[in-house]
């Protein structure tokens, strides 16, 4: 009969029990999850059951967790996304949650950029732990992206984005996105790289502080390869702070634009 | 003399892209502007001179991210 064990199909003989198939394919494994659920008692394998193995506090090998991935998101998905290298220009609210959401579901290179260091007013919305306080964003972010994802590629550059290292910096991308926090940077940022690569998409992002309603958040074409997250008019100010839920609305509005992307999906 | 921006035709614009933003009430150093599908450096905004039939996308930012 046909079993999936860790997502991958194999023969098993007709009768064959979960620690039988345990002690013969991982012995050493202490977690044995049965068509989703986890087994405390031996029980008989039948046709189709899905089978997964592990062994508790061990990290899955790079062809393991690749199965794992390929067999959520449908292999062809998956491999077009290991594909992709994705350019992130700030790491705060929105860039560090951009690149937590890419390396979830396996991007495979990711450029970080920024020039700043963590504080703890970051908090109430970056992809930072209070224990990360005065390390550089790139650094911090880093070491939290290969805890989600070891087999993701994350390269850093810790230092402002100008003028004339934004297209070095971001040479090798297949699309970008545009996370700073300052309007004139932001304005700066697009003219540079659209002017530079007016090939590769760039998604950008206006008006996204405060608590207004969520679906006032949108993405929007706003001409060629040239995509925009927001509601385009809520500026941080007193009284509109920069806060986790909607932040991460636009983050994930820019991620799910990326993955669609690299899917050869337009985004709007 | 008639333009478009952002898709909408506008009458009796001023004579370049830095008068037409000052124009439309926006700030030059927030804005990234598509002038006939190329984007334009704001050092050119004073010496483009706007003519019938121009197009223009102009994508104003906020703050914050």
């Amino acid at each position: 009969m046909r079993i999936f064990l860790n997502e991958e199909p194999r023969e098993a003989a007709a009768g064959t029990t979960l620690f039988a198939l345990r002690d013969e394919v991982r012995p050493g494994a202490d977690l044995l999850i049965v068509n989703g659920f986890p087994a405390a008692v031996d029980v008989q394998l039948a046709e189709d059951d899905r089978i997964v193995m592990i062994r508790r506090g061990e990290i899955p090998s790079a062809d393991e967790l690749e199965a794992l991935m390929a067999a959520r998101h449908t292999p062809g998905v998956h491999a077009r996304l290991k594909r992709g290298t994705v350019g992130i220009a700030g790491c705060g609210g929105l860039g560090s949650a951009v690149a937590v959401a890419l390396a979830r579901i396996g991007v495979g290179r990711l450029i970080l950029a920024d020039f700043d260091v963590v504080e703890p007013s970051n908090l109430n919305r970056q992809q930072f732990f209070v224990d990360q306080i005065g390390l550089p964003k790139v650094d911090a972010l880093k070491a939290n992206l290969v805890r989600i994802n070891p087999y993701v590629k994350v390269a850093a550059f810790y230092g402002r984005l100008e003028r004339d290292n934004i297209p070095q910096v971001f040479a090798l991308v297949d699309v970008l996105i545009e996370a700073f926090d300052g309007a004139e940077q932001k304005a700066m940022l697009v003219e540079t790289f659209r002017a530079a690569c007016p090939e590769r998409p760039l998604i950008a992002a206006s008006g996204l502080a405060g608590h207004a309603a969520s679906n006032t958040i949108v993405t929007r074409r706003a001409g060629r390869n040239f995509y925009l997250v927001g509601d385009g008019t809520t500026a941080a100010a007193p009284g509109q702070g920069l806060m986790a839920p909607r932040v991460g609305i636009a983050a994930h509005h820019q991620a799910n634009a990326v993955l669609r992307l690299l899917l050869g999906e337009e985004p709007e | 003399m008639t333009i478009i921006v952002n898709g909408t035709a506008k009458s009796d614009p001023a004579a370049d892209v830095a008068g037409l933003l000052t124009q439309l009430g926006l700030d030059p150093a927030r804005v990234a502007v598509e002038y006939n599908r190329n984007i334009l450096a704001r050092e050119r905004f004073a010496a483009t001179t706007l003519a019938d039939g121009d197009e223009l996308e102009i994508v104003q930012f906020v703050g914050g991210g």
